[in-house]
């Protein structure tokens, strides 16, 4: 048994995941990271929403929580607030971290919460079938634009930079090395991290856009990913249809939320309510003085 | 034992009940008329060290809350109608996944946006059949301002004992009035303490009838899963027919198998009855002095005022209409309990409602009126 073993729960397999989905890379890859980093399994919970995304918590040996559609970051935040000393890993898809959860995920980046959100982004509804998302490339067909989508997509690293979040990074499931290393660095990160991946769905998505078969979404994958280096040096035209990968956006000096309200608020509550007491008791005391 | 005498306001009164049966994490999100026990929380909350977050919408809250439930905290959040609407789906979650949770729903006019500032028992049935599928559930409606305290501890306990999300319900006058109450002290609560689950092999659900999931919290040494999906015994998701059927039954079971512990009740002048008035919240506050004023004209009403709405208690008003064959439902809305009314009652028992809907709460002249009316 290898060390990254450890995290993975192989009572609950097979995984329901077509052969050749991108899911198992992301699963590795984040094994690999949890035992890079030497955590206990009992410190981690995975949480997840819905979706294939939404069945990878089951697979991991640690606390795992599969929940609502889109909602997960909802989850994810009460459990940080209320144990901040462990560590909270959030799967998403692309519909569920961007539609349906699309306000709890730029809340989530505001408050900056200790959440570790790994985003699969694999531009479609696979697990209800292939139907559009908010991060399907324009003109693509799927069940629900049989006549191609019309829709812009969200550039989801703009969109949390925006929103404020303290750690945002890209990468493909091309790259499994690459893919667990930036994993890893976000699991170090303190406050709210990302991660999307964008993965492969030759089977609701490729194949409906001929590309039938892993290796054609792979290469289409890598054909429109560039290093994050490679990609500033191109042209405002050059740029519209290619994903920039690493390291996007890092702030390692902002505090993450329950820090704040363990360092901030509770100390500032008690000392509010020391100050009450005190100006209570004088009362108390000047009005026996006053009867006596 | 001792006593300290206050006036409250009645969202206040819930909120320090709340804090007193040991309350340590409040998610919520502002709603008229429920708001002052989310800013009552967020100002004493963190004095005691305990948490208050302000999420950004009702489904985000209850979904916070269960996570920090499942993370060892005693939870609690506070609406109205329009964000209970918004709750259900994660008050199915809480159900199938056997989350403790305490839910307070302020009823205000509906439907939609309705009337904010007025008061209305209309979420009766959304309290019962709000969340899709088949569930159990613990509605505890109170009345008065000292109820409102201890209905408050009774929900925690509840919640804890059977490991289910259980809704506090009242209105709008209730959350508003201030009131004259007599808070018990600490120490003399009767707080609900588990025993300490011990885990066999994981399989967290694999139980007798009427017994909880096996099941200790987060980061307690057991790497377990909570799942929405139909689980089976592990937890692992299922779709086996067998395994199912026998997982609803058993949460059903959890709660129907100990009606007596959760259906509690107060009856005022039911002795020698022969018309039963039956009340809840606000409505029975008009119905005790009405039904005392019928009392003095010679009328022989009783109140039945249920402080647990759902379950219903059925059973126990089956016993009374063994004896009584007048009914006189009383509820501000166009008419639900009427119809578990009717499910209950016999043929030969005469049932009448008083109903309303248009925000103003009954008087006790108006219930009168139709006791007289007998």
């Amino acid at each position: 048994m290898r060390h990254y073993e450890r995290y993975i729960r192989y009572r609950t397999f097979p995984t329901p995941w077509c052969p050749g989905c991108g899911d198992g890379v992301v699963l590795k890859s984040i094994a690999m990271a949890f035992s890079e980093l030497e955590l206990d399994p009992n410190d981690i919970v995975v949480v997840a929403g819905i979706g294939c995304s939404g069945r990878m918590p089951t697979f991991f040996n640690t606390n795992t929580l599969h929940t609502t559609h889109g909602r997960a970051l909802t989850f994810a935040t009460g459990i940080k607030l209320a144990r901040p000393d462990k560590m909270v890993v959030v799967i998403s898809g692309d519909g569920d971290a961007t539609a349906i959860g699309g306000n709890h995920l730029i809340h989530a980046a505001r408050r900056n919460i200790g959440i570790n959100l790994v985003l699969i982004n694999n531009g479609v509804y696979g697990m209800t079938g292939g139907q559009v998302s908010p991060l399907t490339p324009q003109k693509f067909i799927t069940e629900t634009t049989p006549y191609g989508n019309i829709e812009p997509k969200f550039d989801i690293a703009e969109l949390l930079i925006a929103a404020k979040a303290s750690f945002v990074a890209r990468e493909t499931v091309n790259r499994p090395v690459q893919l667990k290393d930036v994993v890893k660095k976000s699991f170090q990160h303190k406050g709210f991290s990302v991660v999307e991946v964008i993965s492969n769905c030759h089977i609701n998505l490729g194949r409906r856009n001929r590309m039938k078969d892993p290796i054609a979404m792979t290469k289409w994958i890598e054909g429109r990913t560039v290093s994050k280096a490679q990609y500033e040096k191109m042209s405002p035209e050059e740029r519209l249809h290619m994903y920039p990968t690493g390291i996007l956006f890092e702030d390692k000096d902002r505090l993450e939320y329950s820090d704040l309200y363990y360092k901030h608020i509770i100390p500032a509550a008690q000392a509010a309510a020391e100050a009450a007491a005190l100006k209570q008791a004088e009362r108390t005391s000047a009005s026996r003085k006053v009867k006596s | 034992m001792g006593k300290r005498r206050k006036v409250l306001q009645g969202n206040i009164i819930v909120a320090r009940a709340a804090i007193d049966a040991g309350c340590n994490f409040f998610a919520g999100y502002p709603i008229t008329p429920s708001s002052e026990i989310a800013q009552y929380m967020s100002r004493e909350m963190p004095k005691l060290g305990r948490d208050f977050i302000q999420m950004e919408d009702e489904i985000a809250s209850l979904g916070a809350c269960i996570g920090a439930s499942l993370a060892g905290r005693k939870v609690l959040t506070a609406t109205s109608g329009p964000g209970f609407s918004l709750m259900q789906e994660h008050l199915g979650m809480g159900v199938m996944a056997e989350i403790p949770l305490v839910i307070v729903n302020v009823m205000r006019g509906g439907p939609s946006t309705g009337l904010p500032t007025k008061p209305s028992q209309s979420d009766v049935m959304q309290t019962r059949w709000g969340t899709h599928g088949d569930h159990p559930i613990i509605v505890l409606t109170p009345a008065f301002a000292s109820e409102l305290y201890s209905e408050t501890v009774r929900a925690f306990n509840l919640s804890e004992r059977f490991w289910n999300p259980v809704i506090l319900l009242y209105d709008e006058v209730l959350a508003k009035a201030h009131e004259d109450i007599e808070l018990p002290y600490k120490k003399d609560l009767e707080i609900y303490k588990e025993k300490v689950h011990k885990i066999k092999d994981l399989d967290i659900y694999d139980r007798e009838i009427g017994q909880n999931p096996h099941r200790v919290d987060f980061f307690k040494g057991y790497p377990i899963h909570i799942d929405g999906l139909e689980h089976d015994k592990h937890g692992w998701p299922t779709s086996e027919p067998g395994t199912v059927q026998k997982q609803q039954t058993l949460r059903m079971q959890k709660i129907y198998h100990y009606l007596d512990d959760i259906i509690k009740y107060n009856e005022y002048y039911m002795d020698d009855a022969e018309i039963l008035v039956f009340a809840f919240g606000v409505s029975a506050r008009a119905a005790l002095p009405a039904v005392e004023m019928a009392r003095e004209l010679g009328i022989r009403a009783g109140l039945f005022q249920p402080l647990t709405l759902w379950p219903f208690p059925k059973q126990i008003l089956r016993q009374r209409f063994s004896r009584i064959k007048k009914v006189l439902t009383v509820e501000l809305n166009m008419g639900q309990v009427r119809y578990e009314m009717e499910r209950v009652a016999s043929d030969d028992v005469e049932k009448r409602a008083l109903l309303r809907a248009n925000g103003i709460p009954f008087t006790p002249g108006e219930v009168l009126d139709q006791i007289k009316e007998f």
